[in-house]
């Protein structure tokens, strides 16, 4: 188990070094870095000063280690836009995100395995059918426009829920989040769908293959056998089973509902650093876009990292062959 | 003569299927007294299994029991409803399945497994529940067993799993086992201790047992009555050792024919010619008579049962009589 | 299954010579009626967005032809010459239905030539780490694997955060989110196509290597790389229009339909829907309408599921 976790580890430092790489390539060698990390209305001199000082005249690998160095220490330089720190930008952002994203993740299972089940468990059914052929939609559908038409009925035609912003917040372990209101709820409820939306069809299809595969198998009918109630076949026997490959997908999905976040952000103004991140690249805030995609990466990694961690926990099988 | 326990009386059951319909089981009569062990013998997609779902009432759709009666302690089991059929299963009537690494949940422990049995069908307290389990494994010959039971299926061999699975059928010391092809996946070794055991277990507990089995060896020395099946019917019925002796059904008789044995080293192989037939749109009259020496016109009728013998039951129109040598 | 297999190409043959293959193509595809509505619908949007010039009520971009007058007219308005604008008009006075056939170009046009473009690099990229295996084939797919660990839209993001915005830059950005699953694809499939008798007799024949991979292998792994390269173009469709939403993509001189619903956005709080919504609409009837053909066409070129 330890010989693994170290294994894994080692994996993520050098894709995370992979990464340092190809942002430092992106922004000191295909962009301009005197007008990456330099304010835009610096001058001349300022210009020249600020070049011997970033090290810009050292030789490139001098300038990656610098570069490398500088955020291990949490060092990205700082916005230009906001005259702070970059990273401390990205961090006092990130709890929006977060929340974001994990309330689209509870969604998508809440949503996607009852729906699933249903739909497998009743394959030939008007409704079984009907959760099918909206799945395909939830997966073609461009996101943006879903989350425009959400306003457009539960905003502006119904009134229901209010359209932009995070709404009241309250603290926690000295963070501000929004799903501790009502208000906050209420303003979070659309976005979180809208974000869900592809990951429920997601779910869906999971869970219904997942029913469909287990249903013939001997060990539902040996259950049945037992004289089990129908409940506990299906919510014990099988979904513990079809459970693991959802719980894979939906864990390595995270990393990919907080990069999407982008857009939602953007679509119902949600201040998180996906908003932050499209703002930035709007007015040219270099520093911050180099700490977003740093910080997105370490997100990523660490997200697969605790995914395949649970894997482990859910499955027997897998336990025993890492133990041995 | 003891009281039975089941007696399955003209019992059809029929898949509906786009193709058309299978007659997967079609008008069989058999009976286990109390105690005794029935041997369901045939190939392959006789209908044994199918048989044996539809006694414990697991036949899923297309399927369906059409006609019949199966009386369990006097009860007409195709009359009750899903409730009270649930109440019987694991409960008074168990079933044992062929392969071992399938049946049990790989993702659940041994005693999940186990308990959720108890408490399907007895009000008692969790660890009480666990103690039952634990005896259970104890009594089917498992070591260790009150570790073994949190263990899951994955970390025991195939034998082991299939001695797990017996006793969580012997958990609630049901009145009926049905037992489909339970040794057939094991080792010969494995599968003669389980024999002796399942023999040892009915007879203590005074279960009555129908063994479904492709394998006339086994038969021949765990069970007392035979039942032969040959494409959905119930060919030929009788105790064991006279069945085996005196076989009266060109099928039966073929098939014994079949079982190599050391008296005949260095002879061919008997075999049956022709293949079982397919039971979709099967057409009326002797389903064997394909492949039968003895087959004529009058085969293209259903042949009636008849009691050739004493304790014989019987459905073919030229029965082997005459002594075979 | 080996001796079942094996005769299988040979029928095949005989069955093409026959009947045309595309003859034969053709009846199973229209075998699915949504299949065949959804490929009339692609055959009308394209045909709308190459025809736009010709077609559409105005020049949306000639300022001489706008007034700014006729500015967020509600569809079925009439204009101050007396035009009828049948999905109403932007802030501009632009008519929406000129300005979605324009759109629908510079959508089409970007999301076809990059996926085209992602195609030719992808399928040689695949072809060429399918044939030399080794040490290539393992870097080249762990770069595939890497890149196709992270989401589109973030290495979308990423590139054009790094290059700025402008067609050229879009285009490139969607080359190089989607080079990697046309080589993951041709290489997948090139690698069962090696195994084949044909390409042991054309090795016998001493052709190059050149010309054994690409004149006898390609067009024999071409099925899969076209199923997945009209889902692709349609992923490609819905990225640019993402990318442009945000800002990000194309710039409002060459408006998409992104960029369109963009323009409404602002607007729809206030109720005046139509400048989002029908950009919207056509741009999900040709994403809807690409994705079905892109699987009616896997459903008949993939011999696996026929069988």
């Amino acid at each position: 188990m330890t010989t693994w976790m170290l294994r894994r580890l080692i994996q993520a430092v050098f894709v995370m070094l992979a990464m340092t790489v190809i942002v430092f390539i992106g922004v000191n060698v295909i962009g301009d870095p005197v007008e990456i990390l330099i304010s835009p209305e610096a001058d001349q001199a300022e210009r020249a000063r600020a070049v011997i000082a970033l090290g810009l005249d050292k030789p490139l690998w001098e300038q990656y280690w610098r570069f490398l160095l500088g955020a291990v220490q949490g060092d990205l330089g700082r916005s230009f836009v906001f005259n702070e720190p970059a990273l401390k930008l990205i961090a006092q952002r990130m709890p929006a995100t977060l929340e974001l994203a994990l309330t689209a993740v509870l969604m998508s299972v809440v949503i996607g395995i009852p729906l699933g089940l249903y739909a497998g468990l009743k394959p030939d059914s008007i409704g079984g059918r009907l959760v099918m052929g909206a799945s395909i939609l939830g997966f073609s559908l461009p996101s943006f426009w879903i989350g425009l038409m959400l306003i457009m009925v539960f905003a502006v035609q119904l009134g229901w829920l209010p359209s932009t912003g995070r709404g009241q917040t309250a603290e926690l372990f000295g963070v501000q989040w929004s799903f501790l209101t009502r208000d906050g709820l209420a303003h979070m409820a659309m976005p979180a769908f809208n974000l869900a939306l592809g990951n429920i069809a997601l779910v869906l299809r999971l869970t219904r293959a997942g029913v469909r595969e287990n249903l013939p198998m001997d060990y539902v009918k040996f259950a049945r056998a037992k004289g089990l109630s129908p409940n506990r076949v299906v919510f014990v026997h099988v979904l513990k089973n079809i459970l693991i490959p959802i719980v894979t997908v939906v864990g390595l999905e995270i990393g990919g509902l907080i990069a999407f976040a982008v857009v939602t952000e953007s679509v119902f103004a949600w201040p998180g650093m996906g908003k932050l991140i499209i703002d930035s690249i709007n007015v040219l805030d270099r520093p911050v876009i180099v700490a977003y995609l740093m910080m997105i990466v370490v997100l990523f990694i660490v997200i697969n990292l605790l995914v395949d961690l649970l894997y482990t926990v859910l499955d027997p099988r897998v336990r025993l062959e890492t133990r041995e | 003569m003891s009281e039975l326990t089941l007696d399955v009386q003209g019992l059809s059951t029929h898949f509906f299927t786009r193709a058309g319909v299978v007659r997967a089981v079609d008008d069989i009569s058999f009976s286990v007294p109390r105690g005794r062990v029935l041997g369901l013998v045939g190939e392959s997609g006789s209908g044994k299994s199918v048989t044996g779902f539809s006694v414990i009432g697991l036949v899923d759709p297309p399927g369906r029991i059409t006609a019949g009666k199966i009386l369990f302690q006097g009860r007409d089991l195709t009359k009750l409803d899903e409730r009270d059929l649930r109440d019987l299963r694991g409960n008074r009537i168990a079933m044992i399945f062929q392969d071992p690494m399938m049946t049990l949940n790989p993702v659940l422990r041994i005693d999940t497994q186990m308990i959720e049995t108890v408490l399907a069908h007895d009000s008692v307290s969790r660890s009480s529940a666990r103690e039952r389990a634990r005896d259970a494994l104890g009594m089917v010959g498992i070591p260790s067993p009150e570790e073994r039971l949190n263990a899951y299926p994955h970390q025991f061999s195939g034998g082991m799993r299939q001695r797990v699975a017996i006793a969580i059928a012997l958990l609630h010391r049901p009145d009926l086992i049905i037992a489909d092809e339970p040794t057939t996946a094991l080792d010969v070794t494995i599968q003669a201790q389980i024999l002796a055991e399942v023999q040892k277990l009915a007879r203590e507990v005074g279960t009555a047992l129908i063994w479904i089995t492709h394998d006339l060896s086994v038969i021949a020395g765990l069970a007392d009555d035979i039942a032969v099946m040959y494409a959905g019917r119930i060919v030929e019925t009788g105790r064991v050792e006279e069945v085996l002796d005196r076989p009266l059904h060109p099928y039966t008789h073929g098939l014994i024919g079949s079982v190599p044995s050391r008296n005949a080293r260095g002879q061919r192989l008997r075999q049956i010619p022709g293949m079982t037939p397919s039971l979709l749109n099967l057409p009326p009259g002797c389903a064997f008579r394909s492949r039968c020496p003895r087959a004529d016109a009058a085969c293209e009728q259903d042949p009636p049962d008849s009691h050739p013998l004493e304790g014989r039951t019987l459905r073919c129109f030229h029965p082997q009589l005459e002594m075979v040598a | 299954m080996s001796a079942a297999a094996s005769p299988e190409p040979q029928d095949a043959v005989v069955a093409v010579k026959q009947e045309t293959p595309f003859a034969r193509f053709v009846s199973e595809y229209c075998e699915s009626p949504v299949a065949v509505v959804s490929f009339i619908a692609v055959v009308l949007i394209v045909g709308v967005a190459l025809l736009a010039p010709w077609i559409s009520p105005q020049n949306p971009y000639d300022l001489a032809q706008l007034d700014i007058m006729d500015g967020r007219l509600a569809p079925g308005a009439t204009s101050m010459d007396g035009m009828v604008f049948w999905l109403g008009t932007d802030d501009q006075g632009r008519d929406m239905l000129s300005g979605i056939m324009y759109g629908l170009r510079i959508s089409l046009g970007v999301g076809v030539g990059s996926a085209a473009i992602a195609c030719v690099i992808g399928t040689a990229l695949g072809l060429i780490a399918a044939f030399a295996g080794g040490k290539v084939d393992t870097s080249l797919m762990r770069l595939v694997d890497l890149q196709l660990s992270f989401p589109a839209i973030l290495v979308a993001l990423m590139i054009l955060a790094i290059l700025g915005k402008g067609v050229m830059n879009v285009m490139l950005a969607l080359v190089i989110v989607e080079w990697a699953r046309f080589a993951r694809t041709a290489r997948s499939a090139a690698l069962v196509e090696a195994r084949r008798e044909y390409m042991e007799a054309a090795q016998c024949l001493a052709l190059p290597k050149w010309r054994l991979v690409f004149r006898h292998m390609l067009p024999n792994c071409m099925p899969p790389i076209i199923v997945i390269g009209t889902i692709l173009v349609a992923r490609a469709i819905t990225l640019e229009a993402t990318l442009s939403f945000l800002g990000l993509g194309v710039p409002i001189t060459e408006p998409s339909l992104g960029l369109l619903i963009a323009n409404g956005y602002q607007y729809m709080l206030s109720g005046k829907y139509w400048i989002s919504f029908y950009p919207g609409i056509a741009l999900l009837v040709t994403i809807m309408a690409i994705n079905l053909v892109g699987d009616q066409l896997r459903d008949v070129l993939n011999p696996r599921l026929k069988r």
